[in-house]
């Protein structure tokens, strides 16, 4: 309804106080087909390699026991697919991630709230979350092992803490950060506390707590791979050692690109949400 | 005046506030009576921020009495819309009536901005968040609506429409208005009473009779113009004001 409106005010928004072009309004940076028709230019070098790759791997250049070929490695994709062996990695990973996740960030949310709303709060959780953080936590791995065994409980405890971190540095600047004019004009409309919160300070945080996200997932993928490759008798960590001992470059490979995928993939879900979540900037960014 | 004016919605005495060592109100006296239309003018730096937001509650650290009575509402000069909320639910915050959206609805309906109430506030022109502004303070039915140069940041032609429509509104609502200006000609289509804020205090006072809507050309206008631009330092009185004929619209 509001959308020409809208999008006339996304190519007017950003332009300099300079003098105003005659005639009709620049139109904004909508796709060019040129550059859309270019784009097709940025496959050629990894399929170059990709070809390169095969070629060595096929002429016996590179020997099977360092680097499985392509070929190879799409033939064992389809194997692991169909004999249950990696969707049941996945899913044992996944799982480890989806719970460390989660308690790591409302943890990291929580204690940032707290930490963000009062300086009592701040006081009581800041000073130990900047000592937490200097800790490098992938060395805890062995006091983990010590304290709760070598099942779930330390990898999901490694993932957790690896979460909480960024998102509690975000959220806590995200509260902080929040306009002081909009806290005042709270104050004028006479919202109470609770209020001010909801309306306020939460929805101001929450661009910088997605940047949070995103890079708490990020090493939330690397905690895992950390945790599962120390000791695992399941996941896709497990399916990558498991495979080291019997030489098979293939099926490390496909664990290896099973992460990236995963971590694309998280990404992909966390940006979508930006999306929703802030489209009440999108006429301001000209999404 | 006072007994045409007897109910006060606010009463400042002796209103002191310092920064540092900087006295920006020293001792100030103001009563705003209900339903009047007041302009205070200024220097830039006099204090009149100061003293509209001391009136709103916003400055704890001022000494002296204050007392404001009924609610209150504000409109910055910056519109301060939020920007994660609709144009509707921007003046639907805050109200605790249960009809909160029909009344949000109703008062956009009346700064004629219906049309944008589902809108993200910065998708709006500086005219429509303005005027959302506007609504947002006029949805409380307030007897205190104080606006602090809510349309110096507003072209000529949209400064006029909005001119247009807060005087009909304040026909319509009438609640006290407070408006700090810097623009002399503003406060002169506007107001009732004109004050002028300078040391501090309130140094020059005047009632302005001529009825609504005003020419600027009009003979008591003119002549208060010249005597508000001496009180302000700009132009010497007798003498036309360098920058702006006062023949300009000579014409009626
Ligand atoms: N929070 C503050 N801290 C220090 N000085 C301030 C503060 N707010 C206003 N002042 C000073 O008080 C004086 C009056 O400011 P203000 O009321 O905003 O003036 P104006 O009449 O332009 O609205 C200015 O000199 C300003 O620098
Ligand atoms: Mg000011």
């Amino acid at each position: 309804m509001s959308s020409p409106a809208l999008e006339v005010q996304a190519a007017r928004e950003p332009a300099p106080p300079g003098p105003p072009a005659p005639g009709r309004p620049p139109r904004p940076p909508a796709p060019r087909p040129s550059a859309r028709r270019k784009a097709w230019r940025r496959w050629i070098s990894p399929l170059v390699v990709v070809v390169l790759w095969q070629v060595a791997s096929a002429t016996g250049l590179l020997p099977e026991r360092l680097l499985a070929g392509p070929a190879t490695i799409a033939a064992t994709t389809v194997d692991l697919v169909t004999d249950g062996t990696l969707p049941t990695a996945i899913a044992v990973s996944l799982q480890r991630v989806a719970i460390g996740f989660v308690l790591g960030g409302l943890a990291g949310v929580l204690l940032a709230l707290v930490a963000g709303l009062s300086r009592a709060g701040e006081n009581a959780v800041d000073p130990l979350m900047q000592m937490l953080r200097a800790l490098p936590f992938f060395g805890l791995i062995p006091l983990f092992i010590l304290w709760f065994g070598i099942g779930e409980t330390p990898k999901v405890t490694l993932v957790a803490l690896a979460v909480s971190f960024p998102l509690y540095l975000n959220t806590f600047a995200g509260v902080r950060g929040v306009d002081g004019k909009l806290a005042e004009l709270a104050r004028t409309l006479e919202l109470g506390r609770a209020a001010l919160i909801r309306h306020i300070v939460l929805p101001g945080a929450l661009p910088q707590t997605l940047v949070g996200l995103r890079q708490s997932l990020g090493v939330a993928w690397l905690a895992l791979i950390v945790a599962e490759q120390v000791n695992a008798d399941a996941g896709l960590g497990y399916m990558i050692n498991d495979a080291r001992e019997f030489l098979r470059t293939d099926v490390i490979v496909v664990g290896l690109l099973v992460y990236s995928a995963l971590g694309l993939l998280t990404d992909a879900v966390v940006r979508l949400l930006e999306r929703r979540a802030l489209s009440w900037r999108s006429g301001f960014l000209g999404e | 005046m006072e007994e045409r004016l007897p109910r006060r919605v606010a009463a400042v005495r002796g209103l002191t506030r310092r920064f540092g060592d900087r006295t920006v109100l020293d001792e100030l006296d103001l009563d705003v009576h209900a339903g009047e239309f007041i302009a205070l003018l200024g220097r830039s730096g006099s204090g009149k921020s100061t003293l509209l937001r001391a009136l709103a509650g916003l400055d704890r650290d001022v000494e002296g009495g204050l007392e404001v009575t009924g609610t209150v509402a504000v409109a910055f000069q910056e519109p301060r819309l939020v920007p994660w909320k609709r144009v509707e639910a921007n003046v639907a915050l805050g109200l605790a009536a249960p009809d909160a959206a029909a009344r949000a609805r109703r008062a956009l309906e009346e700064v004629e901005l219906t049309g944008r109430a589902g809108a993200w506030p910065l998708t709006l022109s500086g005219g429509e968040a303005q005027r959302a502004s506007l609504a947002r303070a006029l949805v409380r039915e307030p007897e205190l609506l104080l606006l602090d140069e809510p349309f110096s940041a507003l072209d000529a032609l949209t400064r006029i429409t909005v001119h247009r429509l807060v005087l009909r509104l304040w026909a319509a609502h009438r609640p006290a208005v407070l408006l700090v200006t810097h623009d002399v000609d503003e406060a002169l289509v506007l107001a009732d009473r004109v004050l002028v804020l300078d040391g501090g205090r309130i140094a020059h006072e005047a009632a302005i009779s001529a009825g609504r809507p005003r020419h600027r050309d009009h003979p008591e206008l003119v002549a208060l113009r010249a005597r508000l631009l001496t009180a302000l330092g700009v132009g010497p009185e007798g003498h036309p004001v360098p920058d702006r004929p006062l023949t300009a619209e000579a014409g009626r």
